[in-house]
């Protein structure tokens, strides 16, 4: 077992004013005066070698709290934490950094801030080097750096010796792809060699990719310890039920600012809603997951084929994939004052990672041009989360399969020496 | 090595300690190449500084000044007399004005990275000593230059300096604590060194006072351990060690004292931080 902790608890001492606090230590318990704020309380799990445990929640949920009691920068009030072998904490990016001094120097440094003696460090360092790929830049000041080389120095000197428990905060979690990947690799491989990993981040891909469990907290407490899939759902579910409150306070509140909400409301949408195969109206959805679009519009008049439409864009406002039914070819219906329709997408969510808006409209016609009855922008937002199949970059899950052939130049190289 | 290793097993914080050593190696360096980063002589610079200031103060007080000390009767005397106390000093009290705000320097450090907070302050010890051993050293070779080396008596420095900077780490370590908590005591200390340095027979002869005075100054530690250094200097002649019991008490009673407190706070410390 790597990590044991027992009814962990972490509590802060709010002074009024530092005069309270001289009082109390020249009084001592007799005067009284300061609340007790706790950010952690009542946490008890275990890690065991080989184990990769994902943290998440939200904001000042006591994540990072937890980390510094384990990596122990921090103890904690109540309980106790018994870890065993040697622990590499990477909490902040560009701690112990000199800006004057080498990446080299540096790397140096990271080692001893470890307690290793000079000669295994010495031993290292062309490892390092090596991993990094900083090349030239290994024996230049670290000022010229860029944030992500700066990521690559301290995680490559962190880890150059394998850990028994490597812990990553997620304001780590910097740097191309390229290097991240080599990253996961590195810690992949430390996992099989029996290493745990506690990791805290925010990016549910990265739990998923890389634990075999995840516990959530909020409020200081563990709510949910189990598979990363369930508790990320669970997760998901959290943020997502926030979310939608927020959509309706930012509607109600701001209406036509940060929303914006057109049209001439002959016609106009009632509601809309996103559900998942069993019938749950969620926000959280896997690569590929079947979603149904739900849009109820009302008629305030008689009209001839209006069209419904829906557009998905991503969080940077650019457009991912739109149609209605216009185009759909399902245009032929007449529909009375006061009648309301429920019109029901259903798609598969072929989307990357990442968070995404909905738009829906009511218009006649194949655009909303000639006549808007009712543009309602970002009327509501989902995530797509990785699925348990592959890693992917960008927008668009496009399914494929990757052949590997190995090419016979034997006999050609054979003709060649002859000639 | 394996005798040390035995020894320390049971004091932990000294084992952290020596675990950690090639990090405070490591640190002291760095603080050392921090300060002439960047300048083309670079590490020279350590050495010009003092030179500097030993000449200013033989040449402008003796010469220019043509001050005297009581029994010295010649040019060079009272600048000798200066060196012999200031230098000291000043070693002593650059780790009584870092001290305070020790921890507050290595806040990020110690809020992010796992390792023993009680190497901070024997980081700045040793940098700070390597700056008195440059700056003894010139001392030591315009002695030898004017001809006023005494010799062997000049290893009597080192139990006094060990003496005087065991006060200054307990004491520091102590303040250096509390500060975290209360920052008023790093302003308060830097105006009560000032105050110390002239309660402190280090610019003027004490046998200048008048007698009432003189016995308040003994209740100063360092005023003995001036002295002992300025006989050394002038005359060449040892310190009195039977006058020092006292003083070796008062160390081990604030390093006991400074490390009694921090431990007692070192948890909460990085709280507050």
């Amino acid at each position: 077992m790597v990590i044991q902790a027992i009814n962990l608890g972490k509590k802060y001492k709010r002074y009024p004013n530092q005069w309270s606090r001289f009082a109390e230590w020249l009084l001592g318990e007799r005067y009284h005066n300061h609340e007790e704020k706790w950010v952690l309380r009542g946490v008890t799990f275990k890690l065991e070698s080989g184990e990769a445990l994902g943290i998440v929640g939200q904001n000042g949920a006591g994540k990072s709290t937890l980390l510094k009691i384990i990596a122990g920068t921090t103890a904690p009030n109540e309980g106790k934490v018994v870890t065993s072998g040697k622990i590499s904490a990477l909490l902040e990016l560009g701690i112990g950094l000199h800006p004057d001094f080498t990446g080299r120097e540096n790397a140096t440094m990271i080692c001893r801030m470890a307690g290793m003696p000079p000669d295994e460090i010495n031993s290292l360092l062309p490892e390092i080097e090596g991993f990094s790929e900083l090349k030239d830049y290994f024996d230049q000041p670290m000022r010229v750096y860029s944030t992500g080389m700066e990521m690559r120095l301290a995680f490559s000197s962190s880890t150059a010796e394998r850990p028994d428990l490597l812990i990553i905060d997620e304001a780590f979690a910097v740097g191309d792809a390229y290097f991240s990947h080599k990253c996961i690799n590195r810690i992949r491989d430390f996992k099989k060699k029996g290493t745990s990993l506690l990791f805290v981040s925010h990016a549910p891909g990265a739990i998923q990719t890389i634990c075999d469990r995840a516990l959530l907290i909020d409020g200081g407490m563990i709510i949910k310890d189990g598979d990363p899939d369930v508790v990320l759902d669970y997760y998901n579910a959290m943020i997502a039920k926030q979310n939608k409150d927020y959509e309706i306070r930012q509607v109600e509140n701001k209406l036509g600012r940060t929303v914006t909400r057109s049209g001439n409301k002959k016609a106009y949408i009632d509601d809309l809603d996103l559900f998942d195969m069993k019938g749950r109206s969620a926000r959280a959805f896997q690569v590929g997951d079947k979603v149904l679009i739900r849009c109820q519009v009302k008629f305030r008049e008689a009209m001839e084929n209006p069209t419904v439409g829906i557009l998905i864009r991503d969080r940077l406002g650019c457009d991912i994939f739109g149609t209605n039914t216009f185009y759909l070819g399902k245009d032929e219906e007449n529909f009375q004052d006061g009648e309301q329709i429920d019109v029901c997408f259903t798609l598969d969510l072929n989307l990357g990672y990442g968070s995404y808006s909905l738009c829906v409209a009511v218009h006649s016609g194949a655009d909303h041009l000639r006549e808007n009855y009712d543009w309602w922008d970002q009327c509501l937002s989902f995530q797509v989360i990785p699925n348990n199949s592959f890693y992917f970059l960008g927008v668009a899950a496009l399914p494929l399969k990757v052949e590997i052939r190995k090419v016979e130049s034997n006999k050609e190289m054979c003709e060649f020496g002859d000639s | 090595m394996q005798g040390v290793n035995q020894f320390i097993q049971n004091f932990p914080r000294l084992k952290a300690l020596w675990q950690y050593r090639s990090f405070v190696a490591g640190m002291v360096w760095r603080e050392f190449r921090e300060q002439y980063l960047g300048a083309l002589f670079g590490g020279m610079w350590s050495i010009f500084n003092p030179m500097a200031m030993i000449l200013i103060y033989t040449i402008i007080f003796s010469k220019i000044m043509r001050a005297r000390i009581p029994g010295i009767e010649d040019n060079l005397g009272f600048g000798l007399f200066l060196c012999a106390g200031l230098l000291p000093w000043n070693f002593f009290s650059e780790l009584m004005s870092r001290y305070p705000t020790l921890f507050l320097q290595y806040k990020n450090l110690i809020k992010k990275i796992s390792f023993p907070k009680i190497t901070l302050p024997f980081i700045i010890l040793l940098s700070s000593a390597i700056h008195f051993m440059i700056i003894f050293s010139i001392f030591q070779i315009f002695l030898l230059i004017t001809g006023r080396h005494h010799g062997w008596v000049m290893i009597g420095f080192i139990p006094l300096l060990m003496l005087q900077q065991s006060i200054a780490l307990g004491l520091g370590i102590f303040l250096g604590t509390l500060n975290v908590f209360f920052r008023d005591v790093a302003q308060f200390v830097s105006i009560i060194v000032q105050f110390w340095f002239w309660f402190t027979p280090i610019i003027y002869p004490i046998m200048i006072l008048p007698e009432k005075v003189r016995i308040l100054l003994t209740y100063n530690p360092m005023t003995n351990i001036v002295i002992g250094y300025q006989q050394m200097i002038l005359y060449g002649k040892w310190p009195v060690w039977t006058g020092f019991w006292w003083h070796i008490l008062f160390a081990i009673f604030v390093l006991f004292l400074g490390f009694k407190v921090f431990r007692k706070l070192s948890n909460e410390l990085v709280d507050e931080l």
